[in-house]
């Protein structure tokens, strides 16, 4: 078994409770924190994990925290973002519905770090019953002197509102959150100034995702050396994978940034291998906006060695063979689906996302559908594959959002790697229509496996 | 306009919010807005909430038309907002959505005559492993079948009686 640090004790009945978490350890760090370390100190420690930000970029947490401008007499402010919308990733959820007061003890520490006496929960509108558990988590912290004036006799004092967004990917971005929530449309904005200098009603702001916050909870725990010794590399600690598609056990695993792609998607600890069965295609390994990859790159890396599950294996032969981490959304796809209908749904996904700020995004995405589901239907011209390449290499760096470069990676990997795949639907539009195109030669290149009978 | 109890709960959210600030309050006051209206934000509820917050009333309609939680036609009694993203689509979602249309006799984004059902397609509600999936009122309904289907539809229309 993995060793683990955030999900360890999920499993425990009634850990959604107060007296269950602190009986198994709970607000240790919290006590730790306010009663004998500075806000300085909390930073360092999260520096020396080498914690990155979970919620896909992947950006050193305690750097991003050392940026936070502190102007005197102009309050700052802590946003965690539970916005989870990147398809592939539910992973947050899990977190926050299962073990809430992990994220709230994660909350009070790193509020503490950073200055923050009002920290707000912004949480996708849709999770519309996690509210209510965050909510009654947080009242119950509040009760026991976690929240509230004067924490602890520290004289530092902290509330914690939950904010309910309304259905929009965008507001993930965190400017675009940072609009919404101040009441407007969540359209991003133009940096500079970043939300670390100019952010939440114009003051210093950080924004975090949830499960990077939870994970300040074990770093202080054990101390971000010894956090630091997990995982490779810059690739520390453990990190929540959210995996879903055809394999026969979809779920949300901890792993420890140590593991093999491989053992994760074959291993009965975790995916359990391909459903029904069958062998793998392909997979996105972080979220749709990461790039997909055929079985056999995504098993081994163009040098031939075993791709890990750690930001560097995923990343390894950049864009040409690689893909990223990301969200930790690990979509897989196995012998019997269609490339082009999923990369479809995907660039529809895009189109009704795009907040339509910058031409480029909210024009190309529309295009890029229109001739995605053209070409699925039968009615493409061979034209259209050069289109769409065309389309995709026009948006990527050309908007004031990365959410442009997240519609345009889909379709450039998918045409990548299986431009023959394309290239079959424009040749034999009856044919595509009724049947999907297979394996071929992305073939699954293990033996077949352990766990298909 | 809303009763003393919802009243109470908007100073509430409002307190949550700096001096000043409380056209923060809107998203979630328009959830509330809809939920006691009637499932939908007709352009008198967007008003009224404008005054609650003392915004102009454009500020709410920006609002509103942006977040596709907003309904600004009504629906039905019973919305089910089916998942067609990639990971849903790869575990049956469009079969799914076939069988539901097949089944209520309506369209994607259509309403039943009864007007019981609404039927929309959403993209991606964080629920992929627990794919086809949709969400119906506060909830999610996870690893739907068409007996699963069969029997939610039941379930409303008992509780419509
Ligand atoms: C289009 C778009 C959607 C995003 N969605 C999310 C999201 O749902 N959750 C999240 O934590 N970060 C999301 N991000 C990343 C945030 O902008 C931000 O980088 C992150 O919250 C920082 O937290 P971290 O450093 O802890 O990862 C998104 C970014 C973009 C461009
Ligand atoms: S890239 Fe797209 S989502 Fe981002 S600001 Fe521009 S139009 Fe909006
Ligand atoms: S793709 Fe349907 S819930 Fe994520």
């Amino acid at each position: 078994m993995g060793r683990k640090l955030l999900l360890d004790k999920a499993h425990i009945e009634g850990i959604r409770y107060y007296d269950v978490y602190r009986k198994n350890g709970g607000y240790a760090a919290a006590e730790k924190v306010l009663k004998g370390m500075s806000p300085e100190q909390v930073v360092e420690e999260v520096k020396k994990s080498g914690l990155r930000g979970r919620g896909g970029a992947g950006f050193p947490t305690g750097l991003k925290w050392s940026f936070l401008a502190k102007p005197e007499g102009v309050p700052r402010y802590l946003v965690c973002n539970a916005d989870e919308s990147e398809p592939g990733t539910f992973k947050d959820r899990y977190l926050m519905e299962f073990i809430p007061h992990l994220l709230i003890e994660g909350l009070l520490i790193s509020s503490f770090a950073l200055g923050s006496n009002r920290t707000y929960i912004y949480i996708r509108g849709e999770y519309a019953w996690i509210p209510d558990i965050l909510e009654q988590a947080i009242a119950e912290a509040k009760q026991n002197g976690w929240l509230g004036k004067n924490i602890q006799g520290t004289g530092f004092d902290l509330e914690i509102y939950v904010q309910r967004g309304a259905g929009a990917y965008i507001c993930g971005e965190e400017t675009a959150l940072i609009e919404s929530l101040e009441g407007k449309r969540g359209n991003p904005r133009i940096k500079p100034p970043f939300p670390a200098v100019k952010g939440l009603w114009q003051s210093p702001t950080v924004v975090n995702n949830v499960e990077t916050l939870a994970a300040v909870v074990p770093i202080i725990n054990i101390g971000g050396e010894e956090y630091a010794t997990y995982g490779i590399g810059k690739s520390t600690g453990t990190k929540l994978i959210s995996a879903c598609g055809n394999i026969n056990k979809p779920g949300v695993y901890e792993i420890e940034m140590n593991i093999s792609v491989e053992e994760f998607l074959y291993s009965d600890e975790y995916c359990g291998g391909i459903a029904n069965g069958k062998r793998l295609k392909a997979c996105i390994p972080g979220g749709s906006s990461v790039p997909i990859l055929p079985a056999n790159l995504l098993l081994k890396t163009a040098k031939g060695e075993a791709r890990m599950m750690t930001y560097e294996s995923l990343n390894d032969g950049g864009f040409a063979s690689g893909s990223m981490m990301g969200s930790g959304g690990f979509i897989v796809l196995d012998e019997d689906q269609c490339v082009v209908r999923h990369t479809l749904t995907l660039a529809r996904f895009y189109h009704h996302e795009s907040c339509g700020q910058c031409s480029p995004c909210r024009e190309g995405t529309g295009w890029m559908k229109r001739v995605l589901l053209n070409i699925e239907n039968g009615k493409g011209k061979m034209s259209d594959i050069d289109l769409l390449w065309d389309i995709q290499r026009k948006i990527e760096g050309n908007t004031i959002c990365p959410l442009g470069d997240a519609a345009a990676w889909p379709v450039a990997a998918a045409i990548r790697h299986f431009r023959d795949e394309f290239e079959w639907h424009v040749l034999n539009p009856e044919e595509c229509v009724k049947r999907n195109y297979g394996l071929a030669h992305y073939a699954d290149p293990l033996p077949a496996p352990a766990t298909a009978v | 306009m809303f009763s003393e109890e919802k009243l109470n709960k908007v100073k509430e959210i409002i307190a949550r919010y700096p001096e000043g600030k409380q056209k923060s309050a809107l998203i979630p006051l328009l959830h509330l807005a809809q939920e006691e209206f009637g499932g939908w934000l007709s352009p008198e509820t967007m008003d009224y909430v404008a005054s609650l917050l003392q915004i102009t009333p454009i500020e709410v309609y920006e609002v509103a038309t942006f977040y596709s939680m907003f309904n600004l036609k009504p629906v039905g009694k019973y919305l089910f907002e089916v998942c067609q993203t990639g990971p849903c689509m790869l575990n049956g979602s469009d079969n799914m959505i076939e069988y539901i249309k097949n089944k209520l006799g309506i369209g994607v984004g259509e309403t039943t005559a009864d007007g019981l059902f609404t039927l929309k397609t959403v993209e991606c509600l964080g629920a992929c492993g627990y794919a086809p999936m949709m969400q119906l009122g506060k909830h999610y309904r996870e690893h739907l079948t068409p007996q699963k289907v069969d029997e939610i539809i039941e379930e409303c229309r008992a509780k419509a009686n």
